[in-house]
């Protein structure tokens, strides 16, 4: 039957086509495959990366599209290193990196540490505590901007509840010391399941004989923890941790739906200064020269990230 | 019974510049270059920042092809 279906094929294609298909080697035909996939990659990343980096040395302005491009060589790169307002905003990406990471740890390990008890309905709390994380960023953004209205927002209703505050005193994006926490909250609610996730992976790889043996050797259940649960899913945390890290690095949805980086510049991440320079301030050469200069900071935690990888994978 | 161990040849690589070492170092560097980036005590840490963390990149993609 199949080689029925496959004579026909031969015969229904074209007799040039059918001459050229068989000159071609097993090896040519994989490059055949995959050229399409490689010309687009060319096209849509490695192109527009070589393009930036070209960029970063001049002074080209994408709303002056007829004007002189001069080569600065590296005075781009100088005046941002040398910028106080993009240190603050990296101080700003390093205080929402460093609670955001800390808090999806110790909350999705706990979780995950939970659910590996595997107690009646842990198949059906897995699946609610991983809906946040399956949601739109963008969705995500509008509806936490509902629930932080201090008018209408049940968010704000829940702390006047349990603190006694009157919800419209709950200001939590507009207030200068809040707005960080308020973006920092919805990002730990969105990803701490992914974190959970890798979590419960880790746990799940412990062979349980380790555990009958402390059992033999009458550990306590924290001893266990300790010497045992901890270090061995510690590869996994760490995986987690680099993941969110370049992630929450480069965040930009969120914190542009919540505050655009409001109040003032007090939720100014690098990602919303640099979207700032290249499409408010028109500054192209610049913004590509602190582009590239996030690339290489993403880049190198990605080499890292890979490192790590490499290592849980030789467990 | 006697077993036959396979001979192991030297290589003539050095051992300081094995892979496993140099990404160890490339790695802290990269870290201390991230470090520097956002740290908020000195701007010329800051300035430094980003060739710290190229020497680090670069340095990792040359020594991963290094022998382990």
């Amino acid at each position: 039957m199949l080689n029925r279906t496959a004579d026909n094929v031969a015969r229904a294609t074209p007799e040039p086509l059918a001459k050229k298909i068989r000159g071609i080697s097993d090896k040519g035909l994989a490059w055949l495959f995959i050229s399409p996939t490689i010309l687009l990659l060319l096209a849509i990343n490695i192109f527009p990366l070589f393009w930036a980096i070209y960029l970063s040395f001049t002074n080209y302005r994408a709303n002056r599209p007829n004007d002189v491009v001069k080569n600065l060589g590296f005075a781009n790169y100088k005046r941002i290193l040398g910028d106080q307002d993009i240190w603050i905003a990296m101080q700003t990406t390093a205080h929402f990196v460093f609670w955001t990471i800390l808090l999806q740890t110790v909350i999705g390990f706990t979780l995950a540490w939970l659910i590996d008890r595997k107690f009646r309905g842990h198949a059906f709390w897995t699946t609610i505590i991983l809906v946040p994380m399956m949601l739109s960023p963008a969705v995500v953004g509008n509806f936490w901007r509902f629930l932080y209205e201090p008018q209408i927002g049940l968010f704000s209703y829940v702390v006047s509840f349990v603190t006694g505050i009157p919800p419209t005193n709950v200001q939590m994006l507009s207030n200068v010391e809040m707005a960080p926490w308020a973006i920092i909250i919805v990002d730990t609610w969105m990803w701490t399941p992914y974190v959970m996730l890798i979590c419960l992976a880790g746990l799940r790889s412990i062979p349980e004989y380790i555990y009958e043996a402390a059992e033999v050797d009458r550990a306590s259940n924290w001893r266990q923890f300790w010497s045992i649960t901890l270090p061995m899913a510690l590869p996994f945390i760490m995986l987690a941790v680099l993941f969110r890290g370049i992630e929450n690095f480069k965040m930009f949805d969120m914190v542009n739906l919540l505050t655009g980086g409001g109040p003032g510049s007090t939720t100014e991440v690098a990602s919303i200064t640099l979207k700032r320079q290249a499409f408010e301030s028109w500054r192209t050469g610049y913004s590509s020269a602190f582009a590239i200069i996030l690339f290489v900071a993403v880049f190198g935690l990605a080499n890292i990230y890979v490192k790590a990888l490499n290592k849980v994978k030789q467990r | 019974m006697s077993t036959i161990q396979p001979v192991r040849r030297k290589s003539p690589w050095p051992a300081w510049a094995r892979r496993g070492l140099m990404e160890n170092i490339a790695t802290a560097i990269i870290a201390i270059g991230f470090l520097m980036l956002f740290q908020p005590i000195a701007l010329s840490l800051y300035t430094y920042s980003f060739i710290t963390m190229l020497t680090g990149t670069v340095m990792f993609i040359i020594v991963s092809k290094f022998p382990e």
